[in-house]
């Protein structure tokens, strides 16, 4: 559909958050704890944080959280009796405040999960999610959306994208049908938008290289050395895996109670040693290099070669959370600068 | 600062030591583990107050104990954890170069235990009053409210794993909490799952915490989980009258039995 522009009023978001909530919908919105910005449920916008740059974990978890039970089962004489969990116990959300780079992100983690099989949690997950982003004012030294193919005001996987102006109030781009079904619930709010020229109110984002140029290079380098210089700092934990927006990797787990249980899946990581461990108790990424790369590789050479996305959005989330100062966008531009 | 970087210069040119793990500077100014290999890189080391990581992992990572003899830039936490980690056979004596500082700010090499041993005795090893005032507010919660406390600080836990992989006590090549056969610990960051790795963590570092602060530091969620292992310390200190982290031949506490060992806790 054609983008819609309106005009959404400081005044009139709380009140959309009103009819919203009265509708049955949760809103998931960035908002302060400790000293950290998360999204958490709100039912007024003054709960909303204000001035961050990205939630220090991504909105991932809405459509893909850290566990989820896929069904339950139990073992009887006749054998095994199996039950699904239910699309129609999954609530709508709405995502209030997410940042174009997040929005962008459940695509390319619907792309893993749209691969060779079709996920239908994920997907049903996602159906009853509307996304109203908002655009970047602010950037800070991790991020670099600029070179991973985004930008601070990209509409990519939005629904709705809001930019905040001078006066406080919202210039509402409509850009789904979805979009236009939730502004449905109250037309009104949504007045004729003035003429806005969006980039005036985005932040600089600068490109530190192409996004096309990091692709191609780090194709020709999984032999090098660069791997083990950049990784010996690298101590192998989920931070980065867990707070970004794009990794996708579980581990199956079985729960059983007698002749009772339920299938999980869990948030898993190629950093971890354990990822690729054999059952022969060989390890084919035995050194914390290999799985650097793998880390790497996974989202420059093999995202792109098989999903045709690239599996990061430059949020920098996983350099600003890991222990030891892994920053991914200085070994990107190590990588690129490979003679 | 100029003398760790003579230092680290000397070693690796005389080729006493091949790689020196140190402090330097990552591209944000921010402070990193660096691990310097030629003598020009020297120059890179630095050491001030946003020092903070305990370096003692790095000794005994595959790729790092590869490229030879190594010398480690040492704080009190990284000398504590030698001895540690000695104390458990997991270092032998003479086998790591520390680069430590004397509270009057002379840089020595420490090539032995016994020098560790007493270079470490110079220094205040106790919980600091911060430490403890932190500890005060938890133990004065009644035990309905503590427990709360830890479940709503447990169900942030997204089970990453940073807590463990930032200590060096936690040096398992199978952690309990990833053995399957039999499953102690559930794998999901559900209630259960993540209450089990917490108390396991917590207990599997009784007395072995050298208390360095790094497993809440690398904590994406904020969870002030060194709080439990300080808690431990405190009571194998006023129980055992023992600290961890002070001597390389001292056996381990809930270990071993003694005659003079206080029995009020078995009631
Ligand atoms: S790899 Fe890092 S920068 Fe890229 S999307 Fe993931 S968290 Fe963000
Ligand atoms: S890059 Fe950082 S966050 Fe990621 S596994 Fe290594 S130490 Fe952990
Ligand atoms: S438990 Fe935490 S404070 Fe204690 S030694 Fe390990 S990382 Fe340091
Ligand atoms: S670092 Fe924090 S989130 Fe990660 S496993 Fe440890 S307590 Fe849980």
């Amino acid at each position: 559909m054609d983008t819609e522009n309106k005009l959404l009023k400081k005044a009139s978001l709380q009140k959309l958050i009103e009819k919203l909530n009265a509708d049955g919908k949760k809103i998931l919105a960035p908002v302060i704890k400790g000293k950290r910005v998360e999204f958490g449920l709100i039912t007024s916008s003054d709960q909303m944080a204000d001035d961050y740059i990205v939630t220090n974990q991504s909105v991932k978890s809405v459509a893909f959280p850290k566990f989820e039970k896929l069904f339950s089962y139990e073992v009887t004489k006749e054998g095994i009796t199996q039950a699904d969990t239910g699309y129609s116990t999954f609530p709508e959300f709405v995502i209030l405040g997410a940042r174009p780079c997040d929005a962008n992100a459940l695509g390319s983690i619907g792309a893993i999960f749209n691969w060779d099989y079709h996920d239908k949690l994920y997907f049903d997950r996602l159906e009853k999610t509307t996304m109203i982003s908002t655009s970047c004012s602010k950037c800070d030294d991790y991020c670099f959306c600029t070179s991973a193919g985004g930008h601070p005001g990209s509409t990519k996987g939005s629904d709705i994208q809001l930019t905040r102006l001078e006066t406080g109030d919202y210039f509402a781009e409509i850009l789904t049908e979805k979009g236009k079904k939730l502004t449905s619930v109250s037309p009104d709010l949504f007045e004729t938008a003035p003429s806005v020229d969006k980039s005036k109110y985005l932040a600089e984002v600068p490109v530190k290289f192409k996004v096309d140029e990091a692709v191609a290079k780090v194709k020709t380098v999984f032999e090098n050395e660069l791997w083990l210089d950049q990784s010996l700092r690298c101590i192998g934990c989920g931070a980065c895996a867990f707070v970004c927006p794009t990794c996708a990797c579980f581990d199956i787990q079985d729960e059983t109670k007698g002749k009772n249980g339920i299938r999980l899946r869990c948030w898993d990581s190629c950093g971890l040693s354990l990822f690729t461990l054999h059952t022969s108790g060989h390890n084919p990424r035995e050194v914390q290099s290999q799985r650097w790369r793998q880390r790497i590789m996974h989202k420059f050479a093999y995202m792109p070669e098989r999903q045709n996305v690239t599996g990061c959005v430059g949020c920098g989330r996983c350099s600003r959370a890991c222990p030891v100062d892994m920053n991914i966008m200085e070994h990107l531009i190590n990588i690129v600068e490979v003679k | 600062m100029l003398e760790i970087k003579q230092k680290a210069r000397e070693l690796l040119e005389s080729g006493k030591a091949q790689v020196v793990i140190g402090y330097g500077k990552g591209p944000n100014n921010t402070t990193r583990a660096i691990f310097v290999r030629k003598p020009e890189d020297a120059d890179k080391l630095v050491l001030d107050d946003t020092c903070v990581q305990n370096l003692a992992l790095y000794i005994y990572k595959h790729e790092v104990r590869h490229f030879g003899k190594e010398a480690v830039v040492a704080t009190l936490p990284v000398l504590r954890s030698l001895l540690q980690l000695a104390s458990e056979n997991q270092v032998k004596d003479n086998e790591i170069i520390a680069i430590a500082i004397t509270p009057d700010n002379k840089v020595v090499e420490l090539d032995s235990f016994a020098a560790i041993e007493e270079h470490v005795r110079l220094f205040n090893t106790g919980l600091t009053e911060d430490e403890k005032d932190l500890l005060k507010k938890i133990n004065a919660m009644g035990l309905e409210e503590r427990w709360a406390f830890w479940n709503k600080e447990f169900s942030k836990c997204i089970k990453c794993y940073a807590c463990r992989q930032s200590c060096p006590m936690c040096y398992c090549p199978r952690c309990a909490a990833e053995v399957n056969q039999p499953q102690w610990i559930p794998v999901a960051a559900h209630q259960h799952g993540n209450i089990e790795w917490h108390i396991m963590r917590a207990m599997h570092l009784a007395g072995r915490c050298i208390n360095c602060g790094d497993c809440a530091r690398a904590c994406p969620v904020d969870i002030p989980l060194n709080l439990l292992t300080y808690n431990l310390i405190e009571e194998l200190n006023n129980e055992f009258k023992y600290t961890a982290g002070l001597s390389a031949s001292q056996t381990y506490v809930l270990s071993t039995w003694k005659l003079e060992d206080k029995e009020t806790f078995i009631r």
